[in-house]
């Protein structure tokens, strides 16, 4: 048979192209279910990162689900459809996490923000990048930075409802109650966390107001 | 022919230090320099490469007598991506958190000047065994250097070596700091320089 013939080239390519497509999607469909598995113990360890649990550190990868199951009840803003996880602790503590999404330098930001159960602190923070600067703005991936967030108030004061917790230029911290020092080296990675935290926690910001509101009768 | 002849060992062993892909090729730096900043993707990015590099060398060597020399590239290309494939999708099943830190480099393996080299430079024109065993060669080639530069960057710029700490805790009290130019892609270019540098030298001596 004539190896360089037009018909001989077309059958080859043919015949090749039909071969991979079905390995691909065979493998694909084998696989599919673990991958999928992996995509959401992975959204769950970040939960619980948010909560001060921290796989490797405080669980191990293999309890995330089991522990993720025991505390997170997944449900939505009150009169809205963005998301609100109730986090039950333990029987005294509850917890309410918040994901929030943003723009870093160079790709998107996306973390979750655990709010303790009066509304006006932050309990813990988890939030991840695309592609940061490594060494700069990937640093806010690093548990040092986000532990940075505990204990700081949402608001400035008893009286508003603007979202006050930001994070600013490393070393310029005037109000240590709701500012966050930003890392040197990657302002704009900072400036885009603390637009994150801003955009991403405002729409709550009037639930978590309630929490502690005086009860009125 | 038994099957560990002295030209089967050399198909083998040439890449490993006397040809090998990085450091005399060139070859393969982009994703050398992307992958290095800490010691397990550059492992896993290593064992990758070569298991990639080295069933697509026996692929086409079986396949090279059927392939129609017009479209061989593109053939070999086929062969490359679909292991690629496979490949990226073990990975991001049963090693999850590496796939994530490896992110868009296993499918840049694909454009991996050391597999359409060896595909086209070798497999074309050898029997499977040496085809495996050349790919295997280039593959480790690839992979000890990566090693190498990932354990000095990991090491030096973050104190740790596959994520347990290395440098004491009292090193760091009594001053010592972790070199944060070494996380850098820039001082992975000038420690696969100083790898070369290292060769070079090395090489000359015999």
């Amino acid at each position: 048979m004539n190896k360089n013939s037009n018909v001989y080239t077309i059958l080859y390519a043919s015949v090749m192209v039909i071969i991979v497509a079905f390995l691909l999607a065979g493998v694909s469909l084998l696989l599919k279910a673990k991958q999928d598995a992996n995509v959401e113990i992975d959204r769950q360890s970040q939960v619980l990162a948010s909560l001060r649990m921290r796989v490797g550190a405080d669980i191990t990868k293999e309890q995330v689900t089991a522990e993720y199951e025991r505390i997170v009840t997944e449900g939505t803003l009150p009169g809205s459809d963005l998301p609100l996880y109730t986090c039950q602790l333990d029987s005294a503590t509850t917890k309410y996490v918040v994901p929030v999404k943003g723009r870093g330098l160079w790709g998107g930001l996306w973390g979750y923000i655990a709010v303790n159960a009066d509304g006006q602190t932050v309990y813990g923070a988890y939030m991840s990048h695309e592609g940061e600067t490594a060494g700069l703005g990937a640093l806010i991936a690093e548990t040092k930075f986000q532990e940075l967030f505990n204990d700081k108030h949402i608001f400035a004061s008893d009286s508003t409802t603007t979202v006050a917790l930001t994070v600013v230029k490393s070393g310029k911290v005037e109000q240590p109650d709701y500012q966050v020092d930003g890392i040197t080296g990657a302002t704009l990675t900072s400036n885009g966390v603390a637009a994150m935290l801003q955009e991403g926690l405002a729409p709550y910001a009037e639930f978590f107001r309630s929490l502690s509101a005086p009860v009125e009768e | 022919m038994s099957l560990f002849s002295p030209k089967n060992k050399e198909a083998f062993t040439t890449p490993l230090w006397k040809d090998n892909p990085v450091v005399i090729q060139v070859l393969g730096i982009c994703s050398a320099l992307a992958v290095t900043s800490q010691l397990e993707p550059a492992i896993v990015m290593g064992l990758s490469v070569t298991v990639i590099t080295a069933f697509a060398n026996v692929i086409i060597s079986l396949l090279r007598k059927t392939i129609p020399s017009r479209i061989r590239i593109v053939v070999q290309l086929v062969v490359v991506a679909t292991l690629v494939t496979i490949v990226s999708q073990v990975l991001k099943a049963f090693a999850y958190d590496v796939s994530v830190q490896l992110s868009v480099y296993v499918g840049l393996i694909i454009t991996n000047c050391i597999l359409m080299g060896r595909l086209e430079a070798f497999a074309m024109m050898n029997g499977p065994w040496e085809s495996f065993l050349d790919g295997v060669g280039s593959g480790l080639g690839y992979a000890w250097i990566l090693v190498v530069v990932g354990f000095f960057r990991e090491l030096l710029g973050a104190g740790t070596l596959l994520g347990f700490q290395v440098i004491p805790d009292c090193a760091y009290e009594a001053g010592y700091m972790n070199n944060g130019m070494m996380t850098m892609p820039a001082m992975a270019l000038i420690l696969v320089g100083c790898v070369i540098w290292a060769h070079r030298a090395i090489s000359k001596e015999k």
